[in-house]
């Protein structure tokens, strides 16, 4: 048992760090010259043939970064839907793509292509007409396709539940890299702020909150990395368990989020309430992660079906697949 | 990253699971633990059969007993045991904190007399340093070791003391210099629980049972060879005794609330759950997974770099809160069955006597309030509130 990163890794998060600090706003382009968008695809098509636990470190870095582009709906959603040559364009960073596989379809103004949910397949959408909705966290779009035509059939329907868990497992690092960063904040305006004559870090009405808040989110980020491990192992059909880790990681990192930036903005006080500080779009990114895909309580449910309603064994927990499209 | 067991570890695994199969008796197991349960000579027995498969102290070094085992495999030992609801070792002070005290601060000889017998539960230990002045406040204590003739005299009094009663020696924290306060003065002895002067009183807890005692000093006679570091430096070795008493629970604690989450969910099968009730399940199976991957990472930073990681100060803060909620969610799945008392309540009073225990979680071995403060201050590096 293994649970540290490689040195590789340790070297990719640092690279992502420093790159996303001095470009807060990469172009696709630029991301697929780092090899970031090739990550998991194989190396005869271009990619890195490296796995979910690389992709997975950068989706907390995006996360801590609030990045804004396509990586998620190209990457978490749509990559196990493309074949060969597609993947060979997104890792040389010609396309991006997104999923529609519920009514609100993100990235729907960066991503270049389309993919659909249809039958017993996934097809390329073409000549579909985009609205692009407003959203409270304007770094992560969300829109509606209507018309167009099913071109290329992609993928059967089967990798839905691989999507699903790579999905959920993403939406859950990334949860876990912006609560990082917000706690961050916190932790340095209880250092520094004095009110009282002291900084307020020495009173516990404070301490004590930041001290659950890095609490949840270590407990999140577990939850994440173990997920993210699962589904790596999805391809080599070693592990059986991507399906339960990711509903249950995304259950609880989503909540967790939502939990430390607002503890973080209650420590900030007045400044931690306005529209000049960051923490607010952190906040509303956190927000949008526990409305995407399936709530907390819709994960739970089926968490809850997988252990009580299991038929046979009692320990059935594993087995139990999950759908892609509850909630959505 | 591979979360799978090694070959070797998935081999101690197996040779285990059959061990423990083999050798753990049906009245010892599901044993609820608790030193007031541990008197019987089958307890001795069942710890002196771990001793002798060489479960005993695995992280030990051979020359005092030990195993010589890696980190690993006592995590391993710790979930296995917990998940087959089998009774952990007798000497539970002995070998997480005077057995590690004393190989860090002990002299050869004290090393060679006690950490043998702590191993092959002949000698029992009991920790004496919780007072009725100095509580989460250790640094506050009073009990007196005063320097007459080559050896020390100890008056005072203890509280909060497992296994006491059943105790050969007390890994005890005096002090020395009457003058000194705080942290400074103090000093770490080994008490022989038989000297005269010597008196246990068992202490009536919530639960009706009495698994910790009062501990009365009246002019004890202790040589001074039983002195542990220096004369003046208990707090540095009293540290030690804490950074081992929560470094090595975690994998144990986990996996005791796997098995409550396990039962939680089969008392929700036999007796039905509502939506919210579901939920509160769910919630509980997701923590408790949780706990698992974080004492993991823990584990694997400890055995890659020698030192643990900040994740392991969270370990029984989680644990504690957790087992509350859990016992407290299987009383309300019971229903007005919740009110029975033991003898006539269903699955033999289990939940209650859980959930009346599980109130000591967030109070023995660091208040919730005192891990808090430590999270705070040494892994977030907020200002000492103090």
């Amino acid at each position: 048992m293994d649970f540290t990163f490689t040195p590789e890794q340790d070297a990719l998060r640092e690279q992502a760090r420093a790159f996303l600090a001095a470009n807060p706003e990469p172009s696709w382009k630029e991301l697929a010259e780092l090899g970031w968008t090739g990550v998991s695809v194989a190396e005869e098509d271009g990619g890195a043939g490296l796995t979910f636990v690389e992709e997975a470190v950068l989706f907390e870095e995006l996360g801590r970064a609030l990045y804004r582009g396509p990586y998620f709906s190209t990457v978490a959603l749509a990559l196990p839907a493309l074949p060969g040559d597609l993947r060979a364009e997104v890792a040389a960073g010609d396309t991006s793509w997104t999923l529609a596989f519920g009514p609100l379809v993100p990235d729907l103004d960066l991503a270049d292509r389309i993919a659909i949910v249809g039958g017993d397949g996934i097809y390329e959408l073409e000549g579909a007409e985009r609205e692009v909705l407003a959203t409270s966290d304007v770094t992560r779009s969300l829109g509606v396709v209507r018309g167009g035509d099913p071109g290329r059939r992609l993928a059967d329907a089967g990798v839905l539940e691989e999507i699903r868990s790579r999905s959920l497992a993403a939406l859950a690092i990334e949860a876990c890299g912006l609560a990082r960063r917000a706690l961050e904040y916190a932790i340095e305006h209880a250092q520094t702020r004095e009110q009282f004559g002291r900084p307020i870090g020495v009173y516990q009405a404070v301490s004590h909150p930041l001290a659950d808040a890095y609490t949840r989110l270590e407990l999140a980020r577990s939850l994440s990395l173990w997920a993210a491990w699962c589904v790596a192992q999805e391809g080599a059909q070693s592990d059986q368990q991507a399906p339960i880790a990711a509903a249950a990681a995304k259950a609880f990192a989503a909540e967790a989020a939502v939990q430390v930036c607002e503890t973080a903005i209650q420590v900030h006080g007045g400044i931690g309430f306005t529209w000049e500080h960051v923490l607010h779009r952190l906040y509303k990114r956190a927000l949008w992660i526990e409305s995407f895909a399936a709530s907390s309580t819709t994960l739970r449910a089926e968490v809850a079906a997988s252990l009580l309603d299991a038929t046979g064994s009692g320990s059935g927990v594993s087995q139990t697949p999950v759908s892609l499209t509850q909630g959505g | 990253m591979d979360l799978r067991d090694t070959a070797e570890e998935a081999a101690f695994r197996r040779e285990l699971r059959s061990w423990i199969e083999e050798n753990l008796s049906e009245e010892l197991q599901g044993h609820r633990g608790g030193a007031a349960r541990f008197e019987g000579p089958e307890m001795r027995a069942w710890s002196r059969a771990l001793h002798d498969a060489g479960y005993a102290g695995l992280t030990w070094p051979t020359e005092y007993g030990g195993t010589g085992a890696s980190y690993t495999h006592q995590a391993i030992f710790l979930e296995e045991m917990a998940r087959a609801e089998a009774p952990p070792h007798v000497g539970v002070i002995g070998l997480g904190m005077a057995g590690p005290t004393i190989m860090a601060h002990g002299s050869e000889e004290q090393k060679t007399r006690y950490l043998e017998p702590i191993l092959s539960a002949e000698e029992i230990w009991c920790q004496g340093f919780s007072e009725p002045g100095a509580g989460s406040d250790l640094a506050g204590v009073r009990t007196s070791a005063r320097q007459e003739n080559g050896h020390f005299v100890v008056d005072g009094q203890k509280v909060w003391s497992s296994f006491a009663h059943l105790a050969s020696f007390c890994i005890l924290l005096t002090r020395s210099d009457p003058e000194s306060t705080r942290h400074a003065g103090l000093t770490y002895l080994i008490v022989d629980m038989h000297a005269p002067g010597v008196e246990v009183r068992p202490l009536t807890q919530i639960t009706g049972e009495a698994e910790f005692n009062e501990i009365f000093f009246d002019k004890v006679r202790v040589p001074a060879e039983n002195l542990l570091g220096d004369i003046g430096g208990g707090w540095q070795v009293a540290m030690t005794t804490l950074l081992h008493e929560r470094g090595t629970l975690g994998f144990a604690l986990q996996a005791a609330l796997e098995v409550q989450v396990r039962k939680v969910a089969a008392l929700a099968r036999d007796r039905g759950a509502d939506p919210l009730q579901r939920d509160r399940i769910a919630s509980e199976w997701i923590e408790m997974q949780a706990l698992r991957f974080t004492n993991y990472r823990a584990l694997s930073k400890l055995v890659k770099t020698g030192m643990p990681g900040p994740e392991g100060s969270i370990s029984k803060l989680v644990w504690s809160e957790a087992n509350q909620r859990v016992t407290k969610l299987a009383l309300e799945l019971l229903g007005p069955d919740a009110a029975l008392g033991e003898e006539n309540a269903p699955y033999g009073g289990y939940w209650q006597h859980q959930q009346l225990r599980s109130r000591g979680n967030t109070i023995e071995a660091g208040t919730s309030e005192v891990l808090r403060n430590i999270v705070a201050e040494r892994v977030l590096g907020l200002p000492k509130s103090r």
